[in-house]
């Protein structure tokens, strides 16, 4: 593997062949926000907060970091005017649904964005897919899903397989970063298997 | 739809995971939507997750996890038939089946479903059931239409 010459926010650096610019500038201490990145996942380009502006060639474009493999001589920045507005833009659309959720509150007083810029649609979920892919990937246990497409897409348990993984492992919760995951959960128990729920409340 | 019709198809596609989609299709042909337990057998024959064939079944338009009838019945709404009386059209398949669109009645033989254009405007307005159009229906013909299919 050899090293990859680059430039992010005007500091050189060389970053072995197949890294992403998001690995590439946290591994220079670079904070680059994001929301459905997690080092033991594949990169999932879903929620689009670690869009940055590259340089190759004399043409700029905007790319999402975290699934943007790195290119020689590419001149990275990470918080130019352009991508700042946008991260304002995706957050106030992100916030829309959540409007309560740590991650996106702390985001969104660095980039100044406005909750209620856009009319509310409370679902909750920003579809960061890190409980299904946490679920898939790492303990291979593929206990929920998406459902639907578009505006209709949504997080789903398969009851069969919570009602046996879940209780002993709950390791997607910490995850999620609105709580809706924890709300699917519960409600998929009391719906599907509430005998364990009873159980865990007695335990408890 | 009972599990060796679905194992037939399995077994015709080599229980081959790549096949998944196409698995699913011919289950849909032949039983007009995928009820639970062919999703289950499909993902059990194919080691393919449940969540994936969940996600799948439910991505695209062309399957349905609802029970569908055995005719499809498409009113065109495009803006062509709309203004030659498509509502009106509507209004009397819905008073007809009993069903409004997106809905399937109990003896599983109708299900209506609207449509923004069929690509035949000329012949407007246009009523699809099964794939075969019926052009420039009145509320009246629609009926008589949909009295021969059983």
């Amino acid at each position: 593997m050899s090293d990859i010459p680059l430039q992010i926010d005007g500091q050189e650096v060389s970053a072995k062949e197949g890294t992403t610019v998001l690995e590439a500038a946290q591994g220079m201490g670079i904070s680059i926000p994001t929301l459905c990145h997690h080092e033991k996942l594949e990169p999932f380009g879903g929620c689009r907060l670690c869009i940055v502006e590259v340089e190759s060639r004399g043409w700029t474009k905007l790319v999402v970091s975290c699934v943007y493999p790195v290119e020689e001589n590419l001149v990275v920045r990470t918080r130019s005017d352009k991508v700042d507005r946008l991260r304002k833009t995706i957050l106030e659309l992100l916030l829309a649904h959540a409007p309560d959720a740590p991650q996106l509150v702390e985001y969104a007083q660095v980039y100044g964005a406005d909750k209620d810029r856009y009319e509310k649609d409370p679902s909750f979920c920003v579809h960061c897919g890190l409980c299904v892919r946490y679920c898939a990937e790492v303990k291979k246990a593929d206990a929920l899903g998406f459902v639907d497409r578009g505006i209709r897409k949504e997080i789903s348990f398969i009851p069969e397989i919570a009602a046996k993984e879940c209780n002993a492992c709950k390791e997607c919760f910490p995850l999620c970063p609105t709580s809706y995951l924890q709300a699917a959960f519960v409600l998929t128990e009391s719906l599907a298997f509430p005998s364990s729920s009873a159980k865990s409340v007695s335990k408890a | 739809m009972d599990i060796e019709k679905i194992d037939r198809i399995i077994d015709k596609h080599n229980s081959d995971a790549s096949a998944l989609i196409q698995i699913l299709l011919d289950i849909q042909s032949e039983n007009n939507w995928l009820p639970k337990e062919a999703l289950d057998r499909v993902s059990q024959q194919l080691e393919v997750p449940a969540t994936r064939v969940q996600h799948i079944a439910t991505f695209y338009k062309a399957f349905s996890v609802v029970p569908k009838g055995r005719h499809k019945v498409h009113i065109c709404m495009g803006t062509a038939c709309h203004v030659r009386g498509a509502t009106r059209v509507l209004d009397k398949v819905q008073e007809a089946t009993g069903i409004k669109p997106g809905e399937t009645d109990l003896e599983l033989k109708f299900s209506l479903e609207t449509v923004n254009c069929l690509g035949c405007c000329a012949l407007g307005p246009v009523m699809e059931v099964n794939g075969k159009a019926h052009g420039k229906m009145t509320p009246r013909q629609t009926t008589d239409v949909l009295k021969t299919y059983e």
